[in-house]
């Protein structure tokens, strides 16, 4: 049985924890606003750049002469995967719900024989994945300096991946990352930047005869760069609103679980007291008896 | 009817103009400066780096400056895809000459691509020009 004085400290120091959870749940949520704002923001560029790359790819007749960027490499040996995860903890299953995806298909990769290259963006991906997979991870970025999920952040990964295309060093690029839902539901994504892979199946109506200047081909190859940093950035905004949201969830939970700790714990202490106050009654009464 | 078009221009981050009626807009692409009225055929195209002009159906004039971009247009809507704009009025001077001294610096690096040459060319002109104004 703990004594009085124990209680009363566990007592204060559960408060005090509850107290930093909760301010973290605030901030959280006034985070989760502004990323949630700019998640929303970002949505129509990246939305009119597919939309302008399905017309063109869907008018380009010649597949075989097409950009690599969007036919592939011919090969699917080669498989680099960026993984997107948060720089910060405490955020729930967060960080671990976008690793687990990712092992899951890095384990599928490696029964495939194929080779794999790994590129942790943030560095709580990069702290969960270098005990497995130290050997293959080929580079890690982490934005810890920068609050905001910018466009030259992911500028800057979209140009490496380029520069590791251009030399051959893969043929299939995934990304993964957490796709926002709502402040409870973020879905784990795997999504796959090169080869472009469309699931939409465009029919080529007579309304979407463009006109291409320059021509098609030299178009896309100046859009498919652009179209890889834009895929990022919206992960990018996508992750942010995500990682605030489950931690804003997180928080709260831990608010609550604090909550129910000291409620507990402040019964056990009101029952010590009441029971040694009890006991020094009894002893009173029993020596004036005995009198 | 009016003879106005719809034009939006997007960055990255955010929505950054949209207007319901212009008249005339006027963008620098890749292989010259295109002005697009209303019921234009439609058109995908990219920019290099240069002055959109806007004109309304007032005749009122807006320009800014972008540094890329892809442009569609399409059942008389116009959208600019752009990571990089400023509007004239509201820019830096100083940040200009920066720009300008960062591009110059670019332009005398003896490895990069024709292509690549004859943009910063053209950022520099721009720069220039805005930079004297």
């Amino acid at each position: 049985m703990p004594s009085l004085d124990d209680l009363k400290k566990r007592i204060t120091s559960v408060k005090s924890t509850q107290k930093i959870t909760k301010a973290m749940k605030m901030v959280a949520a006034a985070k989760l606003r502004k990323a949630q704002e700019n998640a929303e923001k970002g949505r129509p560029y990246s939305e009119k750049m597919n939309n302008i790359i399905l017309n063109l790819s869907s008018s380009i007749t010649d597949k075989e002469n097409a950009p690599k960027l969007l036919a592939g490499t011919g090969n699917e040996k080669v498989h680099l995967c960026i993984v997107l995860t948060a720089d910060r903890g405490l955020c729930g299953g967060f960080n671990t719900n976008i690793v687990k995806k990712a092992k899951y298909f890095f384990e599928k990769i490696k029964i495939e024989g194929k080779i794999l290259k790994i590129i942790t963006v943030g560095s709580k991906g990069y702290d969960q994945l270098k005990r497995n997979y130290g050997n293959q991870i080929v580079e890690k970025i982490s934005f810890k300096d920068s609050k905001v999920a910018s466009y030259l952040d992911a500028e800057i990964v979209g140009k490496k991946i380029i520069q590791l295309f251009e030399k051959n060093e893969f043929d299939v690029c995934t990304i993964f990352y957490n796709q926002f839902k709502n402040v409870i539901t973020q879905i784990p994504q795997e999504q796959q930047i090169i080869p472009l892979k469309s699931n939409e199946v465009k029919k080529n109506s007579a309304e979407d005869n463009y006109d291409f200047e320059p021509e098609e081909d030299e178009i896309l190859s100046n859009l498919l760069p652009k179209n890889i940093s834009t895929q990022i950035f919206k992960a990018m905004l996508e992750n942010s609103a995500s990682e605030q949201g489950s931690r804003m969830s997180a928080m709260d939970n831990a608010t609550r679980n604090a909550g129910e700790l000291v409620d507990k714990l402040t019964i056990n202490y009101n029952r010590s007291r009441q029971a040694a106050i009890t006991k020094e009654l009894i002893e009173i009464i029993s020596g004036a008896e005995s009198l | 009817m009016s003879n106005g078009f719809k034009l939006e221009i997007v960055n990255p981050e955010k929505s950054f103009l949209s207007k319901n009626d212009v008249s005339e807009v006027v963008v620098p692409a890749f292989e010259g400066d295109m002005g697009i009225l209303k019921d234009h055929i439609s058109i995908i195209s990219f920019l290099r780096p240069g002055l959109v002009k806007v004109l309304d159906q007032t005749a009122n004039k807006e320009t800014y400056y972008v540094e890329d971009g892809i442009i569609e247009f399409k059942n008389n809507c116009l959208s600019i895809l752009t990571s990089n704009i400023f509007d004239i009025k509201k820019i830096d001077k100083n940040n200009v000459r920066d720009i300008l001294a960062k591009a110059e610096k670019d332009g005398q690096n003896p490895n990069i691509s024709d292509q690549a040459k004859y943009l910063i060319d053209h950022k520099i002109e721009v720069l220039k020009s805005l930079a004297l104004n």
